[in-house]
């Protein structure tokens, strides 16, 4: 899921200075799941935002309501009943969500609740750790199901560096050494020619905005001139 | 002869080769540079001139290594992963040998935390190994890693790190042998300590065959002072400094720490030379060039060769 943690009350009050009907949507998906952007939130949020205003002596209105997930137009296509009467979108969806919802609103103010931080996993209740950058070229069958790029801090393909001591990484004590890892798995699993050959440089993927379309619907999205 | 440089040329006439550090300041001011390396002159067959080392901004290891150049002397000029794609690589790598550079070490490079931008975008475009390799290609088969043509490839004798000391040490040899494979020509160490462990590791290497096809360069640091040894016992990363060593600073006086220290290195140093499997040493006197001359006469390295 897309990991993500709200923005401080501080930068939220900054950008919604001004308006005075703000609808918050929040996210039944994976900003829901990391008790981040969900049904819960969006009232907690709603609650804190009004009583500072309160205090402040300022007016606002608030609305919530949180879509099955925002990166789905006919989810987010329940919301057009509710925006007319909002001068500002407060999203608590991921970047995407925002974005989505911006796209379909053009002529209101749309803004991130939220800084959405990693693809990543549920380790326990309240925790989560990245797993995975999206890098669009998927090395897990060589390193033993443990991601270089994203669990080494500086992405080697060809690890360990030098740094390693005590199966932790240079950069932190807490923090294990991602190759040290894959080296211990792949030794378990009689594997470790994996680790000896020279993995070339790679090519990177993503490096424009990415855009996929299935073989099976190209028909539809693809003008045939002929 | 790969990239003719002095020190290539010493290796091959089977010399024992010595190698010194210049670190460039933080700073636009060449006579830094000039006053550092006057230590050097006449004592290391080339110095290694690092790369914003530590992860801090200072005066770009190309433009040191240019200065260098200009004083006729030979730079080992560091490249580090950490702040440049390919592009930019390439084009230092073809900028370097056209300024006279002629020996370079290829580093994956301290990561940006430890440094004075640790919000700094890292970029790792190629790691370490993949610079050796890419390097190579420029050089021996005259072509950019994309496959297109160079029209005068860049003449580099190819250097890589190697510590001994990092985890999993049974995995260390190995990582040597892939940077042979990808190209390396000289290897330098990790300053070392533990004695023992890197007897082992040469042990590994020759038995390997791969003494036959790189030149390893033990590297070593004097300890300045007992808590400089303390220090680098605790807090830097991929050190290991043994309890002998902190014992004998120990039992020594304050004010002789520093000429304990030295000697422990040129002891080392005299071990090194009779090794099986090691061509050289890299003397990495920290902000300390001026003791150089002193280490490498106490260790008999001098005179080094000319040609």
């Amino acid at each position: 899921m897309i990991v993500a943690e709200i923005k401080s009350l501080e930068d939220l009050k900054r950008m919604l200075e001004g308006y005075k009907q703000v609808l918050t949507v929040g996210c039944g998906g994976c900003t829901s799941v990391c008790l981040a952007g969900g049904q819960k939130e969006v009232n907690d949020l709603n609650t804190k935002l009004m009583l500072t205003a309160k205090e402040e002596g300022a007016t606002l209105e608030t609305k919530g309501f949180t879509v099955e997930r925002q990166c789905e137009p006919q989810f987010v296509a329940e919301l057009d009943r509710l925006v007319g009467s909002c001068d500002a979108i407060l999203s608590m969806g991921c970047g995407a969500g925002v974005q989505f919802l911006a796209e379909r609103y053009p002529d209101i103010p749309v803004f991130p609740a939220l800084n959405s931080l990693f693809v990543g996993i549920n380790k326990d209740v309240g925790w989560y750790e990245e797993r995975c950058q999206c890098c669009g070229d998927c090395v897990l069958d060589q390193t033993g199901g443990i991601c270089p790029r994203t669990m080494c801090a500086k992405g080697l393909l060809n690890g360990p560096c030098g740094g390693p001591q005590d199966g932790h990484c240079e950069v932190d004590k807490d923090t294990p050494c991602a190759w040290v890892q894959i080296y211990e798995r792949l030794k378990k699993q009689g594997r470790l020619d994996n680790m000896l050959e020279v993995r070339p440089a790679r090519e990177w993927e993503g490096q424009v905005q990415g855009s996929v379309v299935l073989d099976a619907y190209k028909h539809r999205y693809t003008k045939n001139d002929e | 002869m790969k990239s003719g440089s002095n020190l290539e040329r010493v290796l091959t006439e089977g010399k024992f080769a010595v190698t010194g550090e210049l670190g460039p300041p933080r700073s636009a001011d060449p006579e830094a540079v000039r006053e550092k390396l006057q230590y050097l002159k006449g004592m290391v067959d080339a110095v290694n001139i690092t790369d914003n080392q530590t992860a801090v901004a200072r005066m770009a290891s190309i433009a040191a290594s240019a200065i260098v150049v200009q004083e006729g002397m030979e730079p080992n000029y560091q490249l580090v992963c950490r702040d440049r794609n390919r592009i930019a690589m390439q084009a230092d790598i073809l900028g370097a040998s056209a300024l006279g550079i002629r020996d370079m070490l290829c580093l994956s490079g301290d990561h940006q935390v430890f440094g004075g931008d640790p919000k700094s975008k890292k970029v790792y475009d190629i790691d370490s190994i993949q610079l050796i390799a890419l390097v190579k290609k420029m050089r021996d088969e005259g072509k950019f890693l994309n496959g297109d043509d160079i029209d005068v490839p860049p003449k580099m004798f190819i250097g890589a790190a190697a510590n001994p000391f990092a985890d999993p040490f049974e995995f260390r040899v190995y990582r040597l042998a892939k940077k042979v494979q990808a190209g390396a020509d000289f290897v330098q160490t990790q300053c070392i300590y533990n004695m023992v462990r890197f007897r082992e590791w040469v042990k590994q290497a020759v038995d390997m065959g791969l003494t036959e096809k790189v030149y390893i360069f033990a590297g070593v640091t004097p300890m300045k002072s007992l808590g400089m040894a303390r220090y680098m016992k605790n807090n830097v990363p991929g050190m290991d400094v043994p309890d002998w060593v902190i014992d004998r600073l120990k039992g020594v006086e304050k004010k002789k720490a520093a000429s304990e220290g030295i000697a422990i290195c040129c002891e080392q140093i005299e071990e090194f030379k009779e090794m099986q499997g090691v061509a050289g040493v890299h003397i990495m006197a920290i902000e300390w060039e001026k003791r150089v001359p002193q280490i490498c006469e106490q260790a008999n390295l001098l005179p080094r060769p000319t040609f």
